[in-house]
């Protein structure tokens, strides 16, 4: 049984379709791509994945259960999400965003304890983020919001993580950080990490699996070397690219010709 | 947290101490302290005047102070964390007023008669004003929780305040009057009973709006912050709104209406605290009670013998923190 399983999936919004018969399946411990041109349906499938929607026809099951069916304090406890950026209008720091990735663990009346700081300090050390815990949330720079939402996202210890553009804001040294910090945790923890990315080499070169949504539809799904062709570019996104192997581990390289 | 909460509870009972003492019949602090150490050690009956005017005067109207300053308070912040806009309070939204208007038609036909019969209508106005607030400002995924609810809350307000003044001329004059005080605030008419049924829906209320201080914390970061982190929305949203009407509805309809407590006491406690709900639900109330206190102290001292309406108070000194917090958000 797969972790994460999507049959045939139709979703709108209004009536425009954002999503036709959209079917995959995600295996414990693998690291999945979701690209496609602007407005293809890459967040809204996100948002599917996790349960914040639920689709008109198909269904999305998570361990085999629909997500309908899941509380919502359950599935965040398996599936955490960085979304993209949050805007907060009422103050509070960055330490206690971190914490709040703890809410699905705890009940009402309950305080978080010495373990729960114990989580939300390890993640804030493996983001670089301890720096500015007592630091506003929204006086942080759009990379370090970024990194404090991961941060959130990894104190909640989840099974899944769904990652939306999360590596956009952030400068070389924080993106190598962040994607060997993920490979480490789907390495030890069969971490099974879902990420929506415009970056075509870093799905290449990242993902087990790549899935190419064109018009809220599958255009293309498999590993890297089948998804990524000059061919599926030129159809999808209507560039010329050049797709070469990258010389240390012969996965495709994307150069656009301009 | 705690040491906070022991500071301003120590200050409320401060405050209310001070309050006991003065008025237009001064007491002693002195007595004060005897009387109430006296009524504390049980031996307790009224034998002087200034007992009778400390335990059946004044300290009905000091708690019941407290505790309407509480229920207003937590209501802003409730309110203000669900649209997450600090410019949101019952009495904005027009929840106070639809408690009015509910209040007065129960005092027009006669409910008044019946035990909680008024409570009741007006908690009946201000749940239909929730559910107005629902349909003016749109059902549309996302759209409901922005200005446009604020908006709505105005226009809704005004509407209400239209309805009860047209109530007010077509009632004759007798009635007219004890209405008219009642809607600018008047914490002198609730009997014990009422101030104890107020004091239970508040304790109540409080204990279990407590328990979604956490989940206050991930709305007021928006809807899908709180979806991905767990929070069921569709029944915490509503449980949130229908448990803080009621308790707005129950002190309004034996109150009247006290304006702007419930947007400058949480605001005020967000600039001192921080926005963490477990300690910001507990900070507001008691700094509401305290400032409802000190308002209605000095709405019985400063034309003494005379009164001023307690409302009249909070909403001198409410009007221009409310335009200064609109200037700053502009800015």
């Amino acid at each position: 049984m797969s972790l994460i399983s999507a049959r045939n999936i139709d979703f709108s919004y209004t009536e425009k379709p954002v999503m036709e018969n959209v079917s995959f399946s995600v295996e414990e411990g693998q690291i999945a791509a979701i690209i496609g041109p602007n407005g293809s349906g890459k967040t809204t499938l996100l948002k599917i994945i996790n349960g914040t929607l639920f689709p008109d026809a198909g269904e999305m099951l998570i361990d085999g259960k629909d997500t309908k069916e899941w509380l919502r304090k359950e599935i965040a406890k398996k599936v955490a999400i960085v979304p993209q950026d949050i805007s907060i209008i009422f103050p509070f720091y960055a330490e206690e965003i971190v914490l709040m990735g703890r809410f699905p663990h705890l009940n009402n009346y309950r305080f978080e304890d010495k373990n729960d700081y114990k989580i939300v300090f390890e993640a804030m050390e493996k983001t670089d983020t301890l720096a500015f815990a007592r630091r506003r949330f929204n006086e942080l720079s759009a990379g370090e919001r970024q990194r404090v939402l991961i941060a959130r996202a990894l104190a909640q210890e989840p099974k899944v993580l769904l990652l939306d553009e999360s590596t956009v804001f952030l400068d070389l040294k924080h993106q190598v950080q962040f994607l060997t910090l993920l490979r480490q945790l789907n390495a030890s923890e069969q971490l099974t990490v879902i990420f929506v990315t415009h970056d075509i080499n870093l799905a290449a070169q990242n993902a087990d699996r790549i899935i190419l949504l064109d018009c809220g539809k599958i255009y293309a799904i498999g590993n890297p070397a089948e998804v990524i062709t000059a061919a599926h570019i030129k159809e999808v996104y209507d560039v010329e690219s050049l797709i070469d192997r990258n010389p240390q581990n012969g996965l495709p390289r994307m150069t656009l010709l301009t | 947290m705690l040491k906070i909460s022991a500071l301003m509870l120590l200050i409320f009972f401060l405050l209310c101490l001070v309050s006991l003492s003065v008025g237009s019949f001064h007491i002693e602090l002195s007595h004060l302290l005897r009387s109430l150490a006296k009524a504390l050690t049980g031996s307790f009956s009224i034998t002087s005047q200034e007992e009778l005017i400390i335990f059946s005067i004044r300290l009905p109207r000091i708690l019941f102070a407290g505790i309407v300053g509480a229920a207003l308070s937590i209501g802003g912040v409730i309110f203000q964390a669900l649209l997450r806009n600090p410019l949101a309070d019952p009495y904005i939204l027009g929840i106070s007023g639809g408690s009015a208007l509910g209040a007065i038609v129960g005092i027009l036909i006669g409910a008044s008669s019946f035990y909680l019969g008024v409570p009741l209508l007006a908690f009946c106005g201000a749940l239909i004003t929730v559910f107005l607030l629902f349909i003016v400002a749109g059902g549309t995924r996302g759209a409901l929780w922005d200005n446009s609810l604020l908006l709505s809350g105005v226009v809704i307000n005004a509407f209400f305040s239209a309805a009860i003044l047209f109530f007010l001329s077509v009632v004759d004059s007798l009635e007219l009057h004890s209405i008219t005080f009642w809607l600018m605030g008047d914490l002198s008419r609730a009997s014990l009973k009422e101030i104890s049924v107020a004091a239970i829906c508040l304790f109540a209320g409080f204990a279990l709006l407590y328990g979604q201080a956490r989940k206050l914390n991930l709305i007021v970061q928006g809807e899908e912050t709180a979806l991905h982190l767990g929070v069921d929305l569709e029944k915490t949203k509503p449980w949130l709104l229908i448990l803080t009407s009621l308790i707005i509805a129950v002190v309004v309809s034996l109150a009247g209406i006290i304006g702007f407590i419930g947007i400058m006491v949480p605001h005020l406690m967000r600039l001192v605290f921080g926005s963490d709900h477990r300690l910001l639900l507990p900070a507001a109330a008691l700094f509401g009670a305290s400032f409802l206190v000190l308002a209605d102290t000095l709405a019985r001292v400063i034309l003494a013998p005379a009164e001023l309406p307690v409302g009249v108070i909070t909403a001198l000194c409410g009007a221009p923190y409310f335009i200064f917090l609109l200037k700053r958000k502009a800015t």
